[in-house]
């Protein structure tokens, strides 16, 4: 198949970006996403020119690196997926399709595709951990937990950090993002202890990192590859009001 | 690094909205209870309405109340506001492709310009009616209060009047659809079952709002204009 792809270039965070327009040929329509856009960049390095930068690793939909605007939608126009997961089955012969980075002011541009999520890390630095020696593995059963619990809290847990929330949000808020992880931890008793002091800090952290608030749209849920839903938010909410008072 | 006060954080400016919000609510309910009087049989809905208006005028609980209104539609539009200067910033540049809204529905993402809407209707209808009635120099009925009911009558007997007043219950009912479920949920409700009753009671809140308060000037107005 033949697509026209426009890719935003930008130097770095201080230059301005723009669309460079790359015709592809003989794209295979059970590649991925990412392997068409290594087709590019063989063929732009064998031209001498610079290739364009995103991130990804592992390219099968749990590591939450890549991620991109693809025709004004988080990851693609389909709902709950990464990058790495769209095909370009799902694009029509001679398409175009618009390449843009994640857009926030706390995601600064590195290059071109590539964005800065280090304020995605930061808030889990706040308190998105249990500070205890958790040793090796230990014995399933020695802490009981039910298995609607472990289930629900897996949930939470499945967030993979990739910040398609904030891109998608109206708002650039990362409200499900942080709601995830305070929630994981909230409804185990191991992430009782600390539930408090990480309710507020990592509430805080969002602010300090310049995050917007949430106004319960819920494009997040739609467009989160791991489906977390809006509740978590709730949660989180929760746990914080419970933290104050 | 930047510190903040927990009580400094975008997410207690929400819980302010959504109170203000809910009591905003709540208000609704009692005024729309007040003002179904107006649809009485003529002669005992003027008596009654009117005598109604002036005990309301007269009560300190309500002066009290009142006040709590006017701080909460102040506070619950500035905070909105704010926390939408603060949505700006948060986003940096522009997309240049958007079709984010694909995701997520119209009225969740223009709360803001339903309620300005709402705000600029709310100073048209206090300046016909509370004004009128608190400071210029309306009519009296026939037991020696103020004739509000006289004034309601007058004003619904233009028909641009009401079809202004119908579209602006239907833009409440929608900022209503979504604002119920939003401050619940922004108040921290999280159980699943319970949230989607908060769900249907907030969309079935907003319809009894619109309807109830869109009725009133519609049978008003074809009772008395050209009458």
């Amino acid at each position: 198949m033949k697509v026209t792809l426009k890719v935003w270039r930008q130097k770095d965070a201080q230059s301005k970006g723009a669309f460079e327009t790359y015709p592809m040929d003989n794209v295979n329509e059970d590649s991925s996403f990412l392997e068409m856009l290594d087709m590019l960049n063989e063929s732009l390095t064998v031209q001498g020119k610079m290739p364009v930068e995103f991130d990804s690793d592992c390219r099968e939909g749990i590591c939450g690196q890549c991620g991109m605007v693809i025709n004004g939608r988080a990851n693609g126009h389909l709902e709950g997926t990464t990058t790495c997961q769209l095909h370009m089955r799902s694009f029509k012969d001679g398409e175009t399709i618009y390449i843009e980075p994640f857009r926030a002011s706390a995601f600064p541009v590195i290059r071109d595709l590539k964005v800065d999520r280090e304020s995605l890390d930061r808030i889990i630095i706040a308190g998105g951990f249990i500070s205890s020696h958790t040793g090796s593995a230990p014995e399933a059963n020695s802490i009981p937990i039910g298995h609607a619990t472990a289930e629900s809290a897996f949930d939470s847990a499945a967030c993979i950090g990739c910040g398609s929330c904030v891109a998608t949000c109206k708002n650039s808020s990362a409200s499900l993002f942080t709601a995830a992880k305070i929630t994981h931890l909230a409804k185990l008793p191991q992430g009782q202890v600390e539930a408090r002091k990480r309710a507020l800090n990592m509430v805080k952290q969002m602010d300090i990192e310049g995050f917007g608030a949430c106004t319960n749209t819920e494009a997040c849920e739609v467009e989160c590859p791991q489906n977390i839903s809006v509740m978590n938010i709730a949660r989180m909410n929760w746990e914080f009001h419970k933290a104050i008072l | 690094m930047r510190k903040i006060n927990s009580l400094n954080t975008t997410i207690i400016r929400k819980v302010l909205m959504a109170l203000t919000g809910l009591f905003l609510c709540f208000f609704l309910i009692i005024h729309l209870a007040g003002n179904l009087q107006l649809l009485l049989p003529h002669e005992i809905a003027q008596t009654q309405y009117n005598a109604y208006s002036h005990i309301l005028s007269g009560n300190f609980i309500i002066k009290l109340v009142s006040y709590v209104l006017y701080v909460s539609i102040l506070a619950h539009a500035l905070l909105a506001l704010v926390l939408t200067i603060v949505n700006w910033r948060a986003g940096g540049s522009k997309y240049a492709v958007d079709k984010r809204r694909q995701v997520s529905g119209w009225i969740t993402r223009n709360m803001g310009i339903l309620g300005s809407l709402i705000f600029v209707f709310l100073i048209v209808h206090l300046a016909d009616f509370w004004y009128v009635y608190k400071f210029g120099h309306p009519p009296m009925d026939a037991a020696g209060n103020k004739d509000l009911y006289t004034i309601v009558v007058e004003v619904y007997k233009e028909p641009l009047y009401v079809v202004g007043y119908v579209i602006a219950m239907i833009v409440l009912g929608f900022h209503l659809w979504h604002g119920f479920q939003s401050a619940f949920r922004t108040l921290g409700l999280y159980n699943f079952k319970y949230h989607k009753w908060v769900k249907y009671f907030g969309f079935f809140f907003s319809i009894v709002m619109t309807v109830g308060f869109a009725i009133i000037p519609i049978i008003l107005y074809f009772r008395f204009a050209g009458g």
